[in-house]
Formats: C-alpha cells, structure tokens, sequence
C-alpha cells in the first residue's frame, strides 16, 4: 500500500522529523457555495507537535477549511490530508486520527457527561480512560448531569474531552473560546496550553488576536478564503519590525492624507474615530503630530503608544479590523 | 455491528428520559386499549377479542411518528454533525432507533395482552407465534416509515404535517379505529393500499382466526418489502448536516416505498375471497362460545346493513 510507511510513523506518533514531519497537509483548496468563494486556494502545513493558528474574521473560510479536514464538506479541488490520508477516500480508519471540536457542540439533551464521554470512545479502537479525562476537565462533578443543563463553559470542557477519547493524532478547534466570557476563555487556553506542552497537534481557528498569539506556534492570517500571511506570531510582528503603533483620537477629521505625510510615518489608517498610525521615530512623529494639529486647529483628545500586535499586522495586510 | 448495539442501549436510555416517548409508547396505547376494550366493545370479550388485533396495530403504528422527529430534531440541532466526526455510518444510526423503539415497545404489547386476558377474558390469541412475527415486523416497519418521513423532510414543521397526513389515513382507513369488515366495498379496495391495513388484517388472521403465517403471506411480503426499502432508502438518502437540502428528485425516489403496498393492494383487490373470509373471522369471532363468561350488556350488532 502506496504511503503506508509513514501512515504507520503516524499511527505509531513517533514521527520523526526527518521522515515528514506535516502531519496535515492543505494544497490550493478551493470550495464555493453557489456564488460565494468561501475558500480560495488555501494552502499550509501543520508539523508534528505544533499549535497551527488559522486568524481571521468571521466569514474568511476558517471553519469551512476545517470542516473540509474532519471530512463534513467536500472541496471543490485543492487536497487535503492527515497523515497522507483523505478524509473522503480512506474510511473509518481517518476517523480514528482526528479529535475535534466544531464551532458549536450539539448532544442529545438528556445526556450525562459520562454517558456521552462513554458513547463516544467506544466509537473507536484506540480509547482514553474516560474517568481520567473526566477529572482532567474538571467535570467530575457534574459527569452525572445532562448535557442540557450545563453551563457554556462547561460544555465546552466536554467537547474538548470528547475530542481526546480517541487519543487523537491531530486536534481541530474550531473557534474553541468564541462566545464564552473571559474567565471561561482562560481555562480553555489553560486546557490548549497544557496540551500544546503534551506536544499534541493542533490546528485550531479563531478571530481572537490575543488567542493566536498566546496559544499558536505559527499562524495563518486568512482573509476573503485566502492566506494573506504565515509564520510564527514573531515573524508576523516582524513584519512591522522597527515601527510602532500609535492610535489618536482626535476632535475633528484630519485632512486627507496629512497623517501619512507626518515625519517617520510609514502607515496610516483610519478606523471610525480613531487613527492608527505605524511610525518608525515614534517621538519625532508625535512631535509633528502636535505640531500639525495646532496648526489645523485641530485637538488631540487621546493617543495609545503600543508594540506592534498581530492586530497591526493584519490590518496591514488587509486594510481592516477583525472585529467591528 | 458493534456500533448499533452501542448506539442502540444509548437510545433507549434517552428514549426512556422522554416524557413524550413514554406517553405514546405506553399511556396512549393502554388508553386506545381501555377505549377500545371497555367503551366500544363494551367489555364483551368476543368484541374485546375482535378490535384486539386494532388495538395491537395502534399501539405500534405509530412508531413512524417518534421516530422521524427524533431524527429531525438530531439534525437540526447539530447533533449528527457529532456523530459524523466519530466512525459511525448512517445505516448504523437508522437500525439502532429501529432496535431500540422495537425493544421499547415489545413491554407495551404484552402488558396489553396480559390485560386483555386478565380484564376482559380474551382466552385465545390465536397462533401465538404468528402474532409475535406480525408484531415484531409491524412495529419495525412502521418505524422504518418514521426514517423515511425524516429524509424526506427538510424542516420539523414538515415533518410534522407528513406525519399529521399518514397518522390520518392510518387512523381512520385501515380498520384501526372502524372495522375494515364495516368499510363499504368502494373504501375496502382503497385500503388495502394501506400498511397499516395490512398489519390489521394480518393480526386478525392470527390472532383470531389463529392462521399460519403462510396465510398472511402477502401481507408479511408487503411489510417486509416495504421495511426493506425504507432503510435502503433512508440511508442513501440521510443526511449529516442541518443545513442539507433534499433535492425534489429524491423525494420520488422517497416515495417508492409505497410501491410494495400498491403492488399487494392490487393483488387483494384480485382476491375477493380474502375479504369474505375477514367476514367470516368477524362472524366466528362473534360466535364464539365463551365458557365462564358474564354475558354482555348489550350483544354485537350484527354487521350487516
């Protein structure tokens, strides 16, 4: 059987690098829905042991890439793999390779959480204690109650759990903190954290700055279903390197383009009220800054002073925010 | 295998946490028993022994229902998605709740067979072995229908009409509520169309006329093709995911499991002696001798106008 060899190195986990070490491969995907491009030849790489980030806003094709890995959709060309396997063409056994959370979790209502837990590693060959799983997320409390009547944070303890019951190779998480309240949000990243030490693979997505950079060793920023940048958080600061960000609020409109015209600034946008300007001598551009505004008769009425962050980044690769 | 069996047990678990699942899996048919057996009949065991066979269809009949809304509701809320992640094929999701309603609904029959013997005095029930083949393809038939509703449907509001629209026609043309003897001959050769008819004039050749299940033969081909080919088509036709559309082409191909009964309707229409023989197990039903038994309130009216 044609790539049997390293099917088996994956099976076994111990991929050693210098065999391959891409556990999931994504070349030139392409998928519409009807008339709309969802995902417009996408292509990356997820190595062994890696947390993958795909950033983006909602509607860039995130969850349909993914959701095309776990085998839910079909592509309309491009190829995707796991371990040199397509979700489509290599049964049951594909199944067992993967865990994953999906963008919203659905059990039967009147389910507990051991029974569902239980339900789904018999599912497989190759299973997790569930017990320990159980005591690892934090549920054994509530493991005798319905599904129904958990709390959101709760829930998607369980659907994290759910995804390891099968001791998976790859992990995909799907927006795995959205709609959860901050507090909650940090115990999932503890959760992501601590399995990205256990050096478990993940592809996760998500339109949280702050996410991408604390849990992802590389991220993908994704726009319009198409990678518009890669690399690790670093590299994609780097890009920005030697600038700084400074974001002012000011009384009234400033003229066109009179910002960008400002000593030392490279960049400069304008979101609402606010304008972002990328500068590489911060003091001398605040200097003409002020200078500029007395002249206009313009006010400053507040002014940020900040690192560069992926936020920047992807502002400057795509001209906008990812949250409105 | 493995899988149904899995998925089977958490079936009914769930099944058994259903208020609505109990209640017409249990409470309504001892209901349509009590009706049946006390208020139509009177409580005169040769009419009890007679609308048995209706009450036994009724509670099994309706199978279909619970079924296709349970499946509806799964897709739509997103739960198969789930499932679809694990190693689980379609068929396996489909045969489990047919298992698990057939297992959830076996008690049901016996207690109603208990209480027929035990309240009403019904002495016979024929050829057991027979009823228990009848029974046992009805209630996994009818709930096979249940399947086919679901993949034919795109919505609960849908689903609920189409299930509306057969419970009716079940309800009221196949002899389960108004004996099939009573039916003028014009709406006689309309309903035998019906599965539900079917399963009825099976039951009564059984259990009343304690036939062998050769002679019910067309009707055990009928509800055998017709199982057959829901859980054929149901699982081509399944679908994963909420949003999943089924095309209008496949709705025909949905609706080709009607074929079996056509076929055997048109092949009862042929037999005129079978419906004089349902007439002649109505007329031995109610000439039965009833050693022990308190005479009824009111004899059986005599059928014939």
């Amino acid at each position: 059987m044609r790539g049997s060899f390293r099917r088996q190195q994956c099976l076994r986990y111990d991929v050693s690098p210098d065999v391959s070490d891409a556990i999931v491969q994504v070349e030139n995907l392409k998928k519409n829905y009807g008339p709309v491009e969802a995902v417009r030849g996408v292509s990356f790489e997820v190595r062994e042991g890696e947390v993958f980030g795909l950033l983006g806003p909602n509607g860039a094709g995130k969850t349909t890439t993914v959701e095309i890995l776990e085998g839910l959709r079909t592509a309309d060309s491009g190829r995707v793999s796991v371990c040199g396997m397509d979700p489509h063409r290599s049964g049951t056994e594909y199944q067992n390779l993967f865990g994953a959370v999906l963008q919203s979790t659905a059990l039967p209502e009147k389910l507990r959480v051991d029974e569902a837990l239980a339900l789904f590693s018999s599912f497989y060959p190759k299973r997790r204690d569930t017990s320990e799983l159980v005591r690892r997320f934090g549920l054994e409390e509530k493991r005798h109650t319905f599904y129904s009547r958990l709390s959101g944070g709760q829930k998607q303890r369980l659907a994290l759990a759910l995804a390891l019951v099968n001791e998976p190779l790859v992990l995909f998480l799907d927006e795995p903190t959205a709609g959860l309240d901050p507090q909650v949000r940090r115990e999932i990243y503890d959760i992501v954290e601590e399995l990205r030490q256990e050096k478990k693979t993940i592809l996760l997505t998500t339109h949280y700055i702050e996410e991408a950079e604390r849990l992802c060793d590389r991220v993908a920023i994704i726009d319009h279903g198409q990678v518009m940048a890669m690399g690790t958080p670093r590299e994609l600061k780097d890009r920005s390197a030697g600038t700084t960000r400074i974001q002012v609020r000011l009384a009234r409109p400033a003229q066109d383009g009179a910002l960008q015209q400002l000593e030392g600034v490279a960049d400069c946008r304008q979101f609402e009220d606010s304008y972002v300007l990328h500068s590489r001598r911060p003091p001398q551009t605040i200097v003409a800054l002020v200078k500029h505004l007395e002249a206009d008769g313009n006010e400053l009425q507040t002014l940020e002073i900040a690192a560069p962050t992926l936020e920047d980044v992807f502002i400057e690769l795509t001209g906008r925010r990812l949250r409105d | 295998m493995r899988n149904i069996w899995i998925l089977t047990a958490i079936r009914m678990r769930l099944a058994l946490r259903n208020r609505a699942f109990m209640f017409f899996s249990l409470m309504m048919p001892l209901a349509f028993l009590f009706v049946f057996a006390a208020i139509f009949a009177r409580g005169d065991t040769r009419m009890v022994t007679y609308l048995l066979p209706s009450v036994l269809a009724l509670t099994v009949m309706g199978s279909f229902w619970g079924l296709s809304i349970q499946l509806v509701t799964f897709r739509e809320q997103g739960v198969l998605r789930q499932f679809r992640l694990a190693p689980v094929a379609p068929f396996e999701m489909l045969v489990s709740s047919v298992i698990a309603n057939y297992i959830l609904t076996m008690p049901t029959v016996v207690i109603e067979l208990v209480l027929a013997r035990t309240v009403w005095n019904v002495s016979s029930f024929g050829n057991l072995w027979g009823l228990f083949v009848m029974m046992s393809l009805g209630t996994v038939t009818f709930a096979s229908f249940g399947l086919i509703v679901a993949s034919m449907t795109n919505t609960m509001q849908e689903t609920q009409v189409i299930n509306n629209a057969i419970w009716f026609l079940f309800l009221f043309f196949s002899g389960a509520t108004f004996p099939f003897v009573f039916f003028p001959g014009w709406l006689q050769r309309v309903s035998v169309f019906l599965p539900a008819t079917h399963l009825i004039i099976g039951l009564q050749y059984v259990l009343i006329g304690g036939a062998s299940l050769w002679k019910v033969g067309p009707e055990i081909v009928a509800l055998l093709t017709g199982l057959l080919m829901s859980l054929f088509v149901s699982t081509k036709l399944f679908r994963w995911e909420p949003e999943a559309r089924i095309e209008r082409r496949s709705k025909f191909v949905a609706a080709a499991v009607v074929i079996p009964f056509l076929l055997v309707g048109v092949w009862e229409n042929a037999q005129d002696a079978r419906r004089s023989e349902l007439r002649a197990i109505y007329n031995s039903a109610m000439q039965r001798s009833l050693p022990g038994q308190t005479p009824a309130q009111t004899p059986p009216q005599n059928p014939q106008q």
